[in-house]
């Protein structure tokens, strides 16, 4: 028999937990949910754009009551639990009825603070929490004319605008003299205050109630001082409390919120808790971002795979009021140990503050221009060290690096119709669609709905961009910690890690020990693993040709048409006559439809059919030429340009200093391409400063430049260091390349590794350290011991693999 | 005509990968899992009709090696949110040999 989960709250953050529980367990629980209110589970966030007029309740369900029965999920709604017998293990609701469980989470949410002052109890008294409030709210908009809010915080001013676009004449009463002083400094604050009033709303600041009068409806409130102002509707927005009162009453340890571990149980191993009720690490929270973190992890535990930890959350904050954008995020009021850097420009209402200590963000505010909100949060989140590109941090992401495609348009003015992901054809209409009309919260739902952002992944930025707007309140972000995919909680780099220290040596032994959720993992994860073993035993390690991407098992690139290409390595960009007439003469005999020069300074042979493959490469191999690895995450191209051999300006022979350098490093598999260009001179003919390595050879010597790219997002190199001799061009190569192979996550160019780890980084281990110069170096020689042979010739002329290139039969 | 071919051994196709037999339809994918059960498929994903033999296989699903879309081996298909259906064939294993039926699964 199934064992029974009872859920108590169908809010948000439990039904969250049940959403993540039926991916993963779908058929362990028999699911019975409690819930007070009359209705599925709704999107609470949503309620202020509701109140404002700009969506209705239809459209911010989450789960509707049919959900609940195609899941086999049992709900009641509009019943309220008012005891739990814990030995028992049964849960006793307000219409006498029982419920017995296995395991019991509670996700009773919290309840909206009101203020005990005179007349708090007044009809015409009200909060802002649920459906029933917003329309209370609206009603009295339509039949009266004066409202006051009380808080000048979050909800208070989402209330305010709305009931003041509902034709509402509005006064926001706050205590303290900032509004949401807990998410704006003063300065910001005032900016928010100012545009508020500019669309009709009063302030009240530095105010206090003392009480509400009226007889049997409100009448006015009345303040410290003697101040008393006109009010049909006051709205108490001060704050709310974890809403504990039933899980104290049956004696579950609770402080300021009910206490739970690290796995989201709480004192009863039985009993788990999510949400705004629950206290872990001493702090509560109430916004929807970390409690979808919580009950990801208690979903885990559910679910009985106990492997995730909820380790506590950052939270950001954007204020849903159309056409008002600010965001907040962690302290960003600072102290004595930490700087800030201000840009505020008045005339264009724009003002942003980041508050660094010892380089690493610890919180930001922005009012007008929130863009970069999100890569702040990043920043911040992952405790990236900012040094490196400190001088342009205010400026934004698209500062950093160089311009491209990547991300550089803001979401928010974006219209409907214009293009947001170049490769699927999505635009930003479609993608506010399926947001709203399936209920997405993260990028990966988004992804995996639409298509956005799931290909060469530029728009991924404005992708979150769009959410986060779309959405209105705060969302996901990527966790800080990513896992590597959804067969793992691990990251990549604890992936690395456990297959180094535990010597790992195969792709079961490391999903064995990690505890993969699907037994053989899936299409990103194994290319990823396998990667990883081969770069940590490249002696021991025997590669899974099935667990590599068609490309690298068949070593030519697939085409749209099922054809294949082939591209021959050219060292350096050099060709001879022999080279030639061979692919010419490949072409000829096999009839190929096309061939042509590639940005990359080769030949690239299209149309050929998979079982053709093994007889070109025997022709092409018996001209002596080998694989490009054009097919795969692996050392491509050598660029070069003529040198000092020709060029009137040339310094250095560059195009035998690039054809050595493809020698040192071709067959080597990396966490992705990696290209390299060798130039004579400044001029650059070889564009080496758009390279993953680029060598700009100078009269005295070599400038060795890395990180660059010319693909999505177009980023220059950074000077790593200038060297006199090649010999030491090579030392330094091997180490970089190696480092690179050790460290990058699979399908991260050196690129947005470098921005990950920071330059600084880098040079630390290849420039400033010569003896862990020289172990790199050594390891990569030794790696590269297993990878220079041509897997062409061992498919053409060795018999390896054959069954790649042989139909299995041929019938009719 | 339709009848139930032998197509080869169950040695002759990788663990999680695929062999294709060639007909006068069209190449059908022959996928074998971990397992070690097969499944076979017209060689066309629903989507852009990619050669799904080519593709990465997991659990009892291929990764088409286009566009990435997973798909179903017992049915072919799509799996959500991805909308389609691959045409699949009938195949069974016996005493290591592989059979396959001839038309497809209607
Ligand atoms: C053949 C070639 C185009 C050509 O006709 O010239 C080419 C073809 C493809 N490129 Fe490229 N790229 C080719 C030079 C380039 C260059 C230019 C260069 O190398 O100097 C770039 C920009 C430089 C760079 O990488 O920084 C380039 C940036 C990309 C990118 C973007 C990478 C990035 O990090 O931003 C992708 C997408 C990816 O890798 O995820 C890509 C992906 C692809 C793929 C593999 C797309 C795919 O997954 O199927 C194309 C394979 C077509 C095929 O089957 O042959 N290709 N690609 C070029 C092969 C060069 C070679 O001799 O090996
Ligand atoms: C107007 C408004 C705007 C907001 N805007 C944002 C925002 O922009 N961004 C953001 O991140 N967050 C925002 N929030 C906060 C966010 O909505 C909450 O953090 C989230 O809904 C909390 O989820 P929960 O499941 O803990 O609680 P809830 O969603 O409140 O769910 C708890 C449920 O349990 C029920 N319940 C309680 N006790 C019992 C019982 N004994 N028996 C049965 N049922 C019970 C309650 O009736 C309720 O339905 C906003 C909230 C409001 C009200
Ligand atoms: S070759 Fe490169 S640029 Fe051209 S279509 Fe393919 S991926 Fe795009
Ligand atoms: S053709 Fe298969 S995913 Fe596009």
């Amino acid at each position: 028999m199934k064992e029974k989960l009872v859920v108590i709250g169908n809010g948000m953050a439990g039904m969250r937990a049940v959403e993540e529980l039926l991916e993963i367990a779908p058929d362990m629980y028999d699911i019975v949910v409690f819930g007070s209110e009359p209705y599925g589970n709704y999107n609470r966030i949503l309620l202020s754009p509701v109140l404002a007029g700009e969506k209705t309740i239809d459209e911010i369900m989450l789960n509707s009551v049919e959900w609940y029965a195609e899941n086999d999920i049992t709900l009641h709604s509009s019943k309220t639990i008012v005891d739990i017998d814990r030995r028992a293990c049964k849960v006793i609701a307000d219409d006498g009825s029982e419920e017995s469980y296995d395991r019991l989470l509670i996700a009773t949410g919290s309840n909206p603070f009101i203020i005990p002052v005179p007349g708090h109890e007044l009809p015409g008294v009200i909060s802002f929490r649920d459906i029933k409030d917003v329309d209370d709210m609206l009603d009295a908009s339509k039949a009266h004319k004066h409202a006051v809010v009380i808080g000048g915080g979050l909800l208070g001013l989402e209330a305010a605008n709305g009931l003041m676009l509902q034709g509402m004449h509005v006064t926001v009463v706050h205590l303290m003299d900032t509004l949401m002083e807990r998410q704006m400094d003063s300065a910001s604050g005032a900016m928010l205050k100012t545009s508020l009033e500019e669309r009709g709303l009063n302030f009240l600041m530095s105010t206090s109630t003392e009480a509400i009068v009226g007889e049997d409806h409100v009448k006015g409130v009345r303040f410290k001082g003697g101040l008393e102002i006109a009010a049909d509707l006051v709205v108490m927005a001060v704050g709310i409390r974890p809403n504990m009162a039933l899980a104290q009453k049956v004696g579950l340890h609770c402080e300021r919120g009910l206490v739970v571990n690290d796995t989201m149980q709480t004192y009863d191993p039985r009993v788990y808790s999510v949400g705004e009720c629950v206290q872990h690490r001493g702090e509560t929270y109430g916004l929807v971002a970390p409690l979808f973190e919580q009950a990801k992890v208690c979903a885990n535990h559910l679910a009985k795979m106990g492997i995730a930890k909820y380790e506590g959350s950052i939270t950001s904050t954007k204020l849903k009021v159309t056409g008002i954008d600010l965001f907040s995020a962690g302290d960003f009021i600072g102290d004595e140990s930490t700087e800030e850097i201000v840009m505020q420009d008045a005339a264009a209402g724009i003002y942003k503050k980041v508050v660094l200590k010892d380089n690493k963000i610890q919180g930001a505010v922005m009012y007008g221009d929130t863009v970069d909100g999100a890569w702040y949060f990043q920043l911040m989140r992952d405790g990236t060290d900012v040094s490196d590109f400190r001088k342009s941090l205010m400026l934004g992401q698209a500062h950093l690096g160089d311009s491209g495609h990547g991300g550089e348009n803001a979401a928010a003015t974006m219209a409907d119709t214009m293009e947001v992901c170049g490769c699927n054809g999505i635009n930003k209409g479609e993608i506010v669609q399926a947001i709203t009309v399936k209920s997405l919260f993260t990028l990966d739902d988004v992804r995996s709905h639409t298509k956005a952002s799931n290909s060469c992944g530029s728009c991924t930025g404005l992708v979150e961009q769009i959410l986060a707007n779309t959405l209105g309140g705060d969302y996901s972000a990527a966790p800080h910690l990513k896992p590597m995919c959804k067969c793992t909680e691990h990251t990549h780099d604890e992936v690395r890690k456990a297959i180094r220290v535990e010597h790992l040596t195969d792709i079961p032994s490391v999903m064995n020990l990690l505890n993969w959720k699907n037994a053989d993992g899936c299409a990103s994860c194994r290319p990823a693993l396998n990667y990883y073993l081969l770069a940590a035993w490249p002696a021991e390690m025997k590669d899974d040709a099935q667990s590599r991407f068609i490309n690298e098992r068949a070593h030519a690139n697939i085409q749209k048409d099922g054809t294949y290409s082939v591209i021959p390595r050219m060292w350096g960009g050099q060709t001879t006559p022999n080279e030639l007439r061979a692919i010419a003469d490949v072409v000829d005999k096999f009839e190929l439809p096309e061939v042509k020069l590639t940005g990359g300074q080769r030949i690239d042979i299209l149309g050929v059919k998979k079982d053709q493959l093994p007889a070109v490469w025997a022709d092409l191999n018996a001209a002596g030429m080998v694989s490009g690895h054009a097919y795969g995450k692996a050392l491509r191209t050598v660029k070069t340009c003529v040198g000092k051999t020709w060029c009137r300006f040339g310094t250095q022979d560059s195009t035998t200093l690039g054809m050595d350098l493809e020698k040192l490093t071709w067959g080597s598999w990396m966490p992705h391409k990696f290209k390299i260009a060798v130039s004579g001179c400044p001029r650059n003919c070889a564009e080496a400063t758009i390279k993953d390595l680029g060598v700009v050879c100078v009269d005295s010597g070599y400038e060795l430049h890395v990180g660059g790219n010319g693909g999505i997002k177009v980023r220059v190199t950074d000077l790593l260091c200038k060297v006199d001799t090649e010999a030491e061009v090579h030392e330094y190569t091997k180490a970089y390349i190696q480092l690179y192979r050790e460290e990058a996550h699979y399908l991260e160019r050196t690129a947005p590794w470098i921005e990950r780890v920071g330059l600084s980084h880098v040079k630390k281990y290849v420039l400033d350290d010569p003896e862990n110069r020289l172990a790199l170096a050594a390891r990569f020689e030794e790696s590269q011991k297993y990878s220079q042979t041509d897997p062409w010739a061992e498919r053409a002329s060795e018999g390896v693999a054959q069954h790649e290139f042989v139909a299995m039969k041929e019938i009719g | 005509m339709s009848e139930w071919i032998e197509v080869g051994t169950i040695d002759d196709i990788p663990k999680l990968g695929a062999r294709v037999v060639k007909t006068a339809k069209g190449n059908i994918g022959v996928f074998r899992t971990a397992e070690d059960e097969i499944f076979a498929l017209l060689d066309e994903c629903p989507h852009k009709k990619g050669p799904l033999s080519q593709g990465i296989v997991h659990g009892k699903r291929v990764t088409c090696p286009l566009h990435n879309w997973n798909i179903e081996l017992d049915g072919g298909e799509a799996v959500a949110p991805d909308e389609g259906c691959a045409i699949s064939y009938a195949v069974k294993v016996e005493g290591g040999k592989v059979m396959l039926f001839t038309s497809p699964t209607a």
